[in-house]
């Protein structure tokens, strides 16, 4: 116990000093996570308003299998990224194995599901009512979305944050096809796993509390704008 | 209709992806940039990357780390460092994945090289492996021949046993004992619960043996370095089957075949020769690694 609470001494004193390789990790997670979450919000919320606004049969189905990936395994979309862009792989060429850039692609998938899953049920719980008033007033169908869209917007910015809090949270795609580089690939998750397997615990603590931080802004965040829905 | 919807779907992920992986390269590589201001090395302009994929145990003991600076500084390059064990090396190396390979394990070394995947197998450095346990050894394998000590183990069924089970170099050596020790290495894997497969890297599964009170087979230079927080101690530690040598191939398919000529001759040079005898000397007061560059290795 005396072992642990003088590590969570040492950890502090890292946060408070700004150990700069602690810094440069989290600076560097929050980098990968946050291109991920924005590139993925960019493609799967229009996504998610395809679904939405268009009937088609099965519709119901794709939904069902879009909330199930919400839990896909991390690894196995690590496992299925890598298969893709290792140079033997169909994507080979692009040469991303082993990149930052590769984290990113593996983590827009990850959170695609659940950024376009909320979303779908944001707008769901928009009811008719908007957008049959917004087209009764001659709007047309894209300024219909819109309008559907921002009356939703802070549901939608809670699926945003949501897969934000999910990529950066992750271990398996950013092991996999990251590969834990130092000072160029390694997260704060990748890094405690090693930091563990080697001893270094008051490194891993420190690590472990910024990453904690991290979900926690995240989630009072969430829970901010919830609250300001209901009002 | 939704098909067509799927497909451009799909390739805008793809291509979005594609961007996005570059923007964050950069910030990355500028993030390099100011890394490296700090630990004085001067930059890098257009710096290209080497990929080395290393087995846990150069990695474990902090020698890669030692050594990366080093090499980035002589030949004004960028090494990437992966570890794992020899087996996920290996299949790197096929899969062009990384352009160098150090690893331990000499029968599929070989192999490797001679299916094409690799240039030579150019031993640089060696130790020994141990099989270490806790202080009390309630199986008593102190001082025995290594094959004499997994007999014991499986005859006995006292004492847990970590293996690796991982694939790497130490789990080929530890199947290899077994093999001498006169085992179908299937009927030891099976064989009942004091048999523990880690899957772990050597460091973790030091920890894993100490935490369990069991025996495990580890290379010196990683039980050096984690000895210090571990209640481990050496019992088996004679024995030619025991030699564990290091070995660093370039890979053919390499991307940057130039460069990993220069992290062969950077390993094999009399410089780095002698700063890999004297690793953690200061440390641990014993050598962690032999250097062996350019010895006849017939033996070995």
């Amino acid at each position: 116990m005396t072992q642990l609470l003088e590590a969570f001494q040492i950890a502090l004193n890292m946060i408070i000093s700004g150990d700069p390789v602690v810094f440069s990790i989290a600076f560097r997670t929050l980098m990968i996570s946050l291109t991920a979450t924005l590139v993925s919000a960019f493609i799967f919320i229009p996504v998610a308003c395809l679904i939405h606004f268009n009937q088609f049969r099965g519709k119901k189905f794709l939904v069902s299998i879009i909330q199930t990936l919400f839990s896909v395994p991390t690894v196995l979309v690590g496992m299925l990224v890598f298969l893709f862009i290792s140079r033997a792989g169909p994507l080979g060429n692009l040469g991303m194995l082993f990149t930052p850039g590769a984290i990113v692609l593996g983590e827009v998938l990850l959170i695609a599901p659940i950024i376009t899953g909320l979303t779908i049920s944001a707008l769901s719980g928009m009811g008719r009512e908007i957008p049959d008033t917004a087209l009764s007033l001659g709007a047309g169908q894209l300024q219909m979305v819109l309008k559907v869209l921002s009356e939703s917007r802070y549901m939608v910015l809670t699926a945003v944050l949501m897969g934000f809090g999910r990529a950066v949270s992750e271990i398996g795609v950013a092991i996999i096809v990251g590969g834990n580089i130092s000072g160029y690939t390694r997260t704060l998750t990748t890094a405690i796993a090693l930091g563990v397997g080697q001893g270094e615990i008051a490194a891993s603590i420190a690590l472990g509390i910024i990453l904690l931080s991290l979900a926690m802004i995240v989630s009072l965040t969430v829970s901010t704008l919830q609250h300001s829905v209901k009002r | 209709m939704l098909k067509n919807i799927l497909s451009r779907i799909l390739i805008v992920v793809v291509l979005f992806a594609a961007c996005g992986g570059q923007s964050s390269r950069e910030d990355a590589e500028k993030e390099l940039v100011e890394d490296v201001h700090t630990d004085s090395i001067p930059p890098l302009p257009g710096a290209i990357r080497l990929r080395v994929a290393t087995t846990t145990s150069l990695y474990d003991t902090g020698l890669w780390g030692y050594l990366e600076p080093m090499f980035e500084e002589e030949y004004g390059v960028e090494l990437d460092v992966l570890y794992a064990g020899t087996g996920k090396a290996l299949e790197w190396g096929r899969r062009g994945d990384v352009d160098v390979i150090t690893v331990h394990s000499r029968a599929r070394e070989e192999q490797f090289v001679e299916e094409g995947y690799g240039l030579e197998r150019v031993p640089f450095a060696y130790n020994y492996f141990l099989v270490v346990g806790s202080p009390d050894d309630p199986a008593h394998l102190e001082g025995m021949a290594p094959e004499d000590a997994f007999r014991t183990l499986m005859q006995n069924g006292e004492g847990l046993f970590v293996s690796r089970g991982d694939d790497s170099g130490t789990h080929g050596k530890e199947k290899a004992i077994w093999t001498a020790a006169g085992y179908d290495y299937e009927d030891v894997r099976t064989s009942g619960d004091w048999y523990i497969e880690g899957g772990s890297g050597m460091g973790p599964t030091l920890v894993m043996a100490d935490e369990m009170g069991a025996y495990t087979l580890t290379d010196m230079g990683t039980f050096i370095a984690y000895q210090g927080d571990l209640e481990l101690e050496p019992l088996v530690d004679k024995g030619d089957m025991l030699l564990n040598v290091y070995s660093v191939i370039e890979i053919t398919s390499a991307r940057n075949p130039e460069m990993a000529a220069n992290l062969r001759e950077f390993l094999t040079s009399e410089t780095v020769q002698e700063l890999i005898g004297n690793y953690g000397v200061g440390e641990y007061g014993i050598q962690l690694f032999t250097p062996c560059a350019g010895e006849d290795m017939q033996d070995i």
